[in-house]
């Protein structure tokens, strides 16, 4: 009884301050729609949990993580043989940032067949695809961090690419590598960006997601829209759901890095010879396996800057897709856009696998 | 108009001025510039049109050197040929093989000369193949022995570096096996012909030859080349020395050194063999079958009872390496890294190969130092691996313990929920 009085005078003292009750009131009064697809709805939380592990083992690496050419790859080794629980933590790490690339396209793609991003959802739209191309982004810096051989030629061929892009290409280049070549500094710059920028401009479009989320709530597909849509208390029932889902996803994560724990492979050496099999990581390989097919020349334009186009002109439709999409606005199917969302993953799907297979 | 047609026949003029003097410079530069190549060029009888062909590859030609500075004659009389070859004008033709080593030393033993083409090339060739068996045996008349164009080639001569060269490094064992290979130029000397067979299947050869490591010896090495003579008795283990040079410090202080001079053996080909020299096996110590040792000593003997215990000493270093890079290997391919486990494990192997020279002390103590050292570091990686092994024990059982408590509270929070909504639907 006491406790409960106590509790309640926290509450109160805290509200009285903080204005509580109007989170506490949304959280009671939010419903989730129950029909056939509300298992998509779980996957933006699936996303957002292995966001949270990246922050949280992150941090455990950063205690003993140095960015230099010199000391990276032997603080990695030595968070992985010395620290307690080293190897665990920088596995896990590996792991959730492959799942969390995966957890956000597949999100992304569910959130797009089922037309989640009609009116007035657009920005929450615009917010997640900014939020799956810094995670790409995340992943793209966080690779050379090892400073292992696979990783520098890797994040070579990758930055190569950026030279190509006309007019701003070479001082692209210039600023990702910090000079002509990916060295120390090149790692440096990648460490910053990877632990500073991103996280700052990520929590920044991650608040704005999840506001708009909670203020527009979930999006009813078009074919399951009626009056008696049964609903489900966001609080507890959602909010537990996602929990089991969350703890499973833990579960997998430590299972993955205990069997199959993150390789560190050999120091880079950029005097070497470029190791075989250069390749990038799975999710930039149906871009890398694309530019491969293009001819060195198409008509007048340089091959390799076509698929750059391409690319480029792919992302700001992706981006755009709430505008382009105008059957969608007046709640109709369109059954182009459909076409071309499972187009767009057979192609990803394929192209990924042909790259491993070549 | 007439002073535009005056000006046109001009322009025309100059034109085919232009045009002959470029295809007058184009006939020109079609020539070589010697006349001595280019009359042979054209004859007929091959014997004098050869050489003109593959001269203009030589690096003498390259350097700008021309035939009449080894066959005289004067190349300045255009297309008389009785004029070129005149005599009175120094022609001399073909050299014999005798005139040769001479004639080549005009030059490549001339110091001042060599420094305006190639300052680090020597210049005591001539000296070196004066005591060499070609160069005696030449000086007592005998004109079947090798000279320098025997070796270098005679018209198309390349620098050593290239490939193409007979002398380049992988074509020497071939350009001395043309001649010691043939069994009618080698009878009135009564040497073996076989000698170019037996380096092909050598350790050396297979090095050079198959694998084209540059670092391999051939002929020459051991040999000489232009000094080329057989290494003595006594001088065999300081030619293999030159490579192998702890193997011949360790067994110029062994008591086999003195036993060998003593008993006139040679000192490496005893055991190794010389053309055919073949890798070294660990199974020709100790007491074995297979084992060189007992090839002079008997059981019961001191050098017996070194062998064999040498050849222990060994087996169980190996064994303690094997049970070190097994443990490495488990621990990694269960994805544990193991702090600084290669660096010791190349202690280790290192330690084997030191052992295996150290063989060649023929001295149980300082063998059995070699092998201790080797065994302290396997041990080392033994005792690393072992840590790897028992971490990755724990992981798993880490594992094991915490998905059931994962999957615990996965279905206490799935039972929460059909409570907490079985209560609502009662509600």
């Amino acid at each position: 009884m006491n406790a409960n009085v106590s509790k309640q005078g926290v509450w109160n003292w805290l509200d009285e301050r903080l204005g509580l009750h109007v989170v506490s009131d949304l959280l009671a009064h939010k419903r989730v729609p129950v029909h056939r697809h509300t298992v998509w709805y779980y996957l933006g939380g699936m996303t957002l949990f292995c966001f949270l592990i990246q922050v949280g083992t992150g941090i455990l690496l950063l205690l003993y993580y140095r960015p230099t050419a010199e000391a990276a790859f032997e603080s990695v080794e030595f968070i992985m043989t010395e620290v307690p629980f080293g190897w665990l933590v920088r596995s896990i790490h590996s792991w959730a940032a492959n799942l969390m690339i995966f957890f956000a396209f597949v999100h992304l793609f569910s959130v797009f067949l089922l037309r989640a991003y009609r009116r007035p959802r657009e920005l929450t739209w615009i917010s997640g695809a900014l939020l799956l191309f810094l995670s790409l982004a995340f992943g793209f810096s966080g690779y050379l961090l090892p400073w292992n051989q696979l990783a520098y030629f890797a994040t070579k061929v990758g930055t190569d690419i950026l030279g190509e892009i006309p007019l701003v290409g070479d001082w692209l280049l210039q600023i990702a590598r910090g000079g002509d070549n990916v060295t120390g500094a090149t790692l440096t710059r990648f460490f910053g960006v990877h632990v500073a920028v991103l996280p700052m401009l990520a929590t920044f479009f991650l608040i704005v997601h999840l506001v708009l989320v909670q203020k527009h709530g979930m999006s009813v597909p078009i074919s399951q829209k009626r009056k008696d849509c049964p609903q489900m208390p966001f609080v507890p029932s959602f909010a537990l759901r996602d929990l089991v889902g969350w703890t499973l996803a833990l579960g997998l994560l430590v299972t993955l890095a205990s069997v199959f724990p993150w390789e560190l492979g050999v120091k880079a050496d950029p005097l070497a010879p470029a190791p075989a099999g250069i390749r990038p990581e799975w999710f930039f390989m149906f871009m890398f396996q694309t530019l491969k097919y293009i001819p060195g020349k198409v008509f007048f334009i340089d091959g390799e800057l076509l698929g750059i186009l391409i690319f480029a002109v792919g992302g700001a439709a992706m981006v755009l897709v709430p505008f382009l999409d105008r059957k969608a606005r007046h709640e109709q199917r369109n059954l182009l856009f459909t076409v071309i969302g499972w187009g767009v993953i057979v192609y990803i799907v394929a192209f990924t696998i042909l790259g491993y297979l070549s | 108009m007439n002073i535009m047609q005056g000006f046109g026949s001009r322009v025309y003029f100059i034109a085919l001025i232009g045009v002959m003097v470029v295809l007058w410079g184009r006939t020109v530069t079609a020539q070589t510039g010697n006349s001595c190549v280019d009359c042979h060029a054209g004859l007929t009888i091959e014997r004098l049109r050869t050489p003109a062909a593959s001269f203009t590859e030589d690096i003498h030609y390259q350097k700008e050197f021309s035939c009449q500075d080894c066959h005289g004659g004067d190349p300045s009389t255009g297309h008389d040929a009785e004029r070129a070859h005149d005599r009175a004008k120094g022609f001399r033709g073909a050299p014999r093989p005798s005139e040769i080593p001479a004639l080549c030393a005009d030059c490549h033993s001339d110091v001042e000369l060599m420094k305006r083409f190639n300052p680090k090339l020597r210049v005591d060739q001539m000296l070196e193949y004066r005591s060499s068996h070609h160069g005696k045996a030449l000086a007592e008349g005998d004109e079947h022995v090798a000279t320098c164009t025997s070796c270098h080639g005679i018209h198309g001569i390349r620098p050593i570096g290239d490939a193409r060269s007979p002398v380049y490094r992988t074509n020497v064992s071939t350009t001395c096996g043309e001649c010691h290979g043939k069994d009618a130029h080698m009878r009135p000397y009564e040497i073996p012909t076989d000698q170019e067979q037996q380096y092909r299947s050598s350790v050396h050869g297979v090095k050079l030859l198959d694998e084209g490591d540059l670092a391999a010896p051939t002929c020459n090495n051991c040999h000489g080349n232009h000094g080329a003579t057989p290494p003595g008795l006594s001088s065999i283990s300081q030619v293999c020395g030159e490579c192998h040079a702890n193997n011949r410090d360790f067994f110029n202080a062994s008591p086999h050194k003195a036993a060998f001079a003593e008993l006139g053996l040679a000192d490496c080909i005893i055991c190794h063999g010389h053309h055919d020299i073949q890798f070294s096996t660990d199974a020709m110590l100790g007491v074995s079958e297979d084992a060189l040792c007992i090839t002079c000593h008997a059981e019961g003997d001191n050098g017996y009872i070194a062998a064999a215990t040498m050849a222990s000493a060994l087996d169980t270093l190996k064994l303690t390496l094997a049970e070190a890079h097994t443990k490495i290997q488990r621990a990694q391919r269960g994805g544990v890294k193991v702090a600084g486990g290669r660096f010791d494990l190349h202690d280790a192997d290192a330690a084997l190969i030191k052992a295996r020279t150290a063989v060649h002390h023929f001295n149980v103590e300082k063998f059995r130092a070699i092998i201790d050292e080797g065994l302290a570091s396997a041990r080392i990686v033994i005792d690393q691996g072992d840590r790897a092994l028992n971490d990755l024990r724990m992981r798993r059982v880490g594992l094991a313990f915490t998905i059931p408590l994962i999957l615990l509270v996965a279905v206490l929070l799935t039972l929460k929920i059909r409570q907490i909504e079985r209560s609502r639907i009662h509600r």
